[in-house]
C-alpha cells in the first residue's frame, strides 16, 4: 500500500472521505496469480476497490515463435502453431496448412475440406468451452465447469482417434491429413454431435438465465464497437460488441462458403454478450459440423484424405521400401527439401478468439524468410486497461477470464 | 415433463490405505513415527499449480471429473505458496519468468517438493530460443520430472504417484543433512 | 459479377487515388490481375495489392485510407529485416471491412536510421504492435506513447529477429552433435 498524498487532519473525525485528497492504493495483481489463468502481470492503482488505472506487462512466456520458424522447414512449424492458442491448436495447424498451400497454389478435394471444417468446429467449441466453464467459475459456479469437462474430453478422444494427441495435436499435412479418418472417428464424431446438445443445454441452464450469474456479468467490462474496431478486436469479443465481422464469412476458407450459418452478435460487448456470442457459436458450430457429415455422405469421393501433392504428402511406408520414387519424396520431404515459390500471403481464419493470421514471406529456401503471426490475444489484450477503468478489480477479473486470453499466443 | 431416473451405479468397498510396517493388536499399532507422519503427508498433499501454457490445460482436465485429482488427496489447491508443499511447474518458462519462479520456490515452507510437468519444464523442449529457459533446474532443484509435450493426465497422475512415494519415504533428518543444504548451496538459495 | 473482378476494380481505385494524392511517393510492387498464371517457381507472387510507400508520406498514406479510401481495419503492423540491403522494413496489412477488401502497404528505412511515425494516433491497437516491432527489430516510432521493450526482458541487449542474432540459447552444452548439433 502506497500513500501517495498524506492524510490530511480531517481524517480523523471526518468518516467520509473527501474525493479531493483520494488515498490511492497500488496492487500487483501477477504474474501469476490464480484468478488471472495464466501468466499476466497488471499493476493496478485503486482507489478503495475502483480501478483507476492499470499496466501491464506481459511477455512472461516469450518463446520465440517467429524466430524459430525461421530457422525450420515449413512442414516442422506446424508443431510450433499448436502451442500458440494450445485450447484449439487444430484450429493453428490447419491455418498454416493453408497458408503453405495459399503459396504453393494447392488445391485440396472438397472431402478434405470438408474434415478439416469439422475438425476445425470442434475445436471452436473445445475452446469455447474453457472459456465459458472458466466465467462460471469465476462468477463461484463451479459446477458447470465440472459437468461440462466431460464433454471437452470427448472432444480430445475423437481428437486422439484422428491424430494420436490430445492437446498438441500437430494433426494434418500440408496437403491434407496424414492418415483417413478411422470408422471409430466417424462414430465418435456422430456421437457427440447427437449428445453435445443436451449437455450443453444443460450447461444453459445453470447459467444463461440464472440471475445471480445475469446481475454479475450484465455491464461488466462493456466496451463500445467503435473503440474495438480501433484497438483491432475481432472473433467473440468483436461480435459481442454489435460487428457481424467473421473471417469465415468475409474471406471464406476451407470451403466455409458452402454451409449455412448463423454470426451471431451481441449488443454491449459486456461479459454477458461475449458468453452469449460464445454460446450461440457452440451451437451454430454443431450445426455446421452436422451439414459437413451431411455433404460427406453424399460426396462421391469417399477415400481421399489428400490433395494429389506427392512433394508434400509423405507416401505410404511399404512403397518408400519398394519404390525409387516413393523413397525420394520420403527422403525430400523429411529432410524439408520441397520446393516452395518465392513469394509472400497473408491467409486469415477465423480462430477461436478471433482473426488468426500468417503473413509468410518465402524467398524459395528450405525455411521462411519471415513468418509473422497476427495473434488476436496479442492485439485485444492491449486494450484491457480502458475496459477496466472505473470498474471493481472483481469484474476486472471476470472480464479478463470472458476475453479469453490465452499466454501462449499472447507471447508469442 | 417427467425425468428419467439414472439409476445410481453400485458403490465398490471404500479403499484405505494400507498401514505402515509394524505391529499391530486389539487397539493399538506399534510403527516409526517417520511412517506414520510420512503416510499422512503422503495423502495430504497442498500443491501449488504454477501452470503457464498448454500443460496447464492438462492440468485442468486432470483436475476435472475425468481424471479426478481428489483421489489423492490433491483437490485443495494451494494457490499461496507459503502453504504449499508440493509446487508443481507446467508449461514454458521463459527467462523474464525465472526470477518469479524461484522467488515463488523459496517462499514455500519446508518441507517442499517439485515436480516438473512436460518437456518445456524439463529441458526446454522444442523452444532451444534465445528466451526460454533451458529446464527449470537450471534455477530450483527438482523430484521428479515428468516427459511429454503435452502430457496426458495419466503421465501427470504417475508422476503425483512417484512424488507421494517420495514423501512418504522420506526421513525426518533429510531437510537438516548436509547433502541437503550443498544442494540448496548450489542453487545459490540460504 | 463475380467477386474477384470487384476486388481488382477496388485495387484499380486504390492505385488511382493514391497515384492523384502521393504522386511517386507510392508505388505499386504487386497487383493480382486475373489472368495471371498460377504458380511458376521462382516467380514472385502475392496474393493481394501491395504497395511500396515513401517512409515521409507513410503517415498520411495510412491517414488517407482510413478516412477516404474506407480502410477502417488494421489488421496488422510487423517489422522485417533485409540484411542484403542493410534496411528495415516496415509491413502493414489495411482491411476495408465495408469493401471485403485487403491491401499490404510496406515501407523500408536504412538499419542506421530505422525511424518510423508513430500510428497510435490514427488506430489504437498499433500501440502493441509498434512496441513488438521495436523489440524485436529495433524500429523506433516518433510520438508514440510508451516505446519500450514488450516481450523481452527490458535489459535485453539485441534485437532478436534481426537476421544475424542466433536462434539457440547460448548456455546449453548438452547439444554437440558433429553432424546434427550445432
Amino acid at each position: 500500500m502506497k500513500n501517495t498524498a498524506a492524510k490530511p487532519d480531517y481524517w480523523k473525525h471526518d468518516l467520509v472521505p473527501n474525493t479531493e485528497h483520494k488515498d490511492l492504493n497500488t496492487l500487483n495483481l501477477g504474474p501469476t496469480h490464480p484468478a488471472t489463468h495464466g501468466i499476466f502481470q497488471n499493476v493496478l492503482t485503486l482507489d478503495g476497490e475502483v480501478i483507476q488505472s492499470a499496466e501491464q506487462t506481459i511477455g512472461y512466456i516469450h518463446r520465440a515463435f517467429e524466430k524459430i520458424a525461421e530457422r525450420r522447414p515449413f512442414y516442422q512449424i506446424t508443431t510450433l502453431t499448436d502451442r500458440m492458442n494450445y485450447c484449439s491448436s487444430p484450429i493453428n495447424n490447419m491455418g498454416w496448412h493453408m497458408t503453405v498451400e495459399k503459396l504453393c497454389g494447392i488445391e485440396l478435394p472438397k472431402r478434405v475440406e470438408y474434415m478439416r471444417v469439422i475438425v476445425m468446429e470442434l475445436a471452436r467449441i473445445a475452446d469455447h468451452l474453457i472459456c465459458n466453464s472458466v466465467i462460471g467459475v469465476d462468477t463461484g459456479a463451479l459446477t458447470g465447469f465440472t459437468y461440462i469437462f466431460q464433454q471437452r474430453e470427448k472432444i480430445y478422444d475423437i481428437y486422439e482417434e484422428i491424430c494420436g494427441a490430445r492437446l498438441t495435436t500437430n494433426m494434418g499435412r500440408i496437403g491434407g491429413f496424414e492418415r483417413n479418418f478411422s470408422d471409430t472417428c466417424w462414430a465418435r464424431i456422430r456421437e457427440f454431435v447427437k449428445n453435445y446438445p443436451a449437455a450443453l443445454k444443460e450447461f444453459d441452464n445453470l447459467l444463461v438465465r440464472n440471475r445471480i450469474f445475469m446481475d454479475r456479468t450484465i455491464n461488466c467490462g462493456a466496451f463500445p464497437a467503435d473503440r474495438a474496431l480501433a484497438y483491432g478486436f475481432t472473433g467473440p469479443n468483436l461480435r459481442a460488441c454489435g460487428v457481424d465481422y467473421d473471417v469465415r464469412v468475409a474471406d471464406p476458407y476451407s470451403g466455409y462458403q458452402d454451409f449455412d450459418f448463423m454470426v451471431p452478435i451481441g449488443q454491449s460487448g459486456d461479459t454477458y454478450d461475449r458468453f452469449m456470442v460464445r454460446d450461440q457459436e457452440m451451437k451454430e458450430s454443431i450445426s455446421i459440423i452436422k451439414q459437413a457429415l451431411d455433404k460427406l455422405d453424399k460426396l462421391s469421393d469417399k477415400k481421399s484424405y489428400t490433395a494429389d501433392v506427392p512433394e508434400w504428402v509423405l507416401p505410404p511406408k511399404e512403397n518408400v521400401y519398394n519404390q525409387m520414387e516413393a523413397l525420394i519424396w520420403h527422403f525430400k520431404i523429411v529432410m524439408g527439401e520441397t520446393n516452395v515459390p518465392m513469394g509472400e500471403v497473408y491467409h486469415c481464419v477465423e480462430g477461436a478468439n478471433g482473426e488468426l493470421g500468417f503473413y509468410l514471406v518465402s524467398d524459395g529456401g528450405r525455411t521462411p524468410a519471415r513468418l509473422h503471426f497476427r495473434r488476436p490475444c496479442f492485439i485485444y489484450y492491449q486494450a484491457y486497461p480502458e475496459m477496466i477503468k472505473g470498474t471493481m478489480l472483481s469484474d476486472a477479473i471476470l472480464t479478463m477470464s470472458s476475453m479469453n486470453v490465452i499466454a501462449g499466443e499472447l507471447d508469442a | 415433463m417427467s425425468q428419467e431416473i439414472i439409476p445410481r451405479p453400485a458403490l465398490g468397498k471404500p479403499t484405505i490405505v494400507p498401514p505402515p510396517k509394524g505391529s499391530m493388536g486389539t487397539g493399538f499399532m506399534t510403527t516409526k513415527l517417520e511412517d506414520a507422519v510420512g503416510l499422512a503427508r503422503k495423502n495430504s498433499i497442498w500443491p501449488l499449480p504454477f501452470a503457464t501454457s498448454c500443460c496447464g490445460i492438462e492440468f485442468m482436465a486432470t483436475m476435472a471429473s475425468n481424471y479426478d485429482l481428489a483421489r489423492f488427496g490433491m483437490e485443495r489447491l494451494s494457490f499461496s505458496p507459503r502453504q504449499s508443499d508440493l509446487l508443481m511447474v507446467m508449461g514454458t518458462i521463459a527467462k523474464k519468468m525465472g526470477p518469479v519462479l524461484k522467488e515463488v520456490y523459496t517462499q514455500m515452507a519446508e518441507p517442499k517438493w517439485v515436480l516438473s510437468v512436460g518437456a518445456c519444464a524439463s529441458s526446454g523442449g522444442i523452444f532451444d530460443s534465445y528466451s526460454v529457459l533451458q529446464g527449470i533446474d537450471r534455477i530450483i532443484p527438482v523430484d521428479v520430472y515428468v516427459p511429454g509435450c503435452a502430457p496426458r493426465p495419466e503421465q501427470i497422475i504417475d508422476g503425483i504417484l512417484k512424488i507421494q512415494e517420495l514423501v512418504a519415504n522420506e526421513g525426518f533428518r533429510r531437510r537438516y543433512s548436509k547433502d541437503y543444504e550443498h544442494l540448496l548451496k548450489t542453487y545459490k538459495i540460504d | 459479377m463475380p467477386a474477384f473482378t470487384i476486388k481488382a476494380d477496388r485495387d484499380q481505385l486504390t492505385i488511382d487515388k493514391l497515384a492523384e494524392r502521393f504522386g511517386e511517393h507510392v508505388a505499386v510492387d504487386y497487383k493480382p490481375s486475373t489472368d495471371a498464371p498460377k504458380v511458376v517457381e521462382e516467380v514472385v507472387l502475392g496474393d493481394m495489392l501491395i504497395l511500396s510507400v515513401k517512409r515521409p508520406v507513410i503517415h498520411d498514406v495510412l491517414k488517407f485510407l482510413r478516412d477516404e479510401l474506407d480502410f477502417n481495419f488494421l489488421t496488422s503492423l510487423g517489422g522485417m529485416h533485409y540484411p542484403d540491403r542493410d534496411a528495415l522494413g516496415l509491413v502493414i496489412h489495411l482491411h476495408s471491412m465495408r469493401n471485403g477488401h485487403r491491401i499490404r502497404l510496406k515501407s523500408e528505412a536504412p538499419i542506421k536510421d530505422p525511424v518510423f511515425p508513430t500510428f497510435t494516433d490514427l488506430w489504437a491497437t498499433t500501440n502493441w504492435m509498434e512496441r513488438e516491432a521495436f523489440d524485436f527489430f529495433g524500429l523506433t516510432f516518433t510520438g508514440h506513447p510508451n516505446l519500450k521493450r514488450i516481450l523481452n526482458m527490458e535489459d535485453f541487449p539485441a534485437f532478436p529477429l534481426r537476421k544475424e542474432y542466433p536462434l539457440e540459447d547460448p548456455t546449453r552444452e548438452d547439444k554437440e552433435d558433429t553432424f546434427f548439433g550445432r
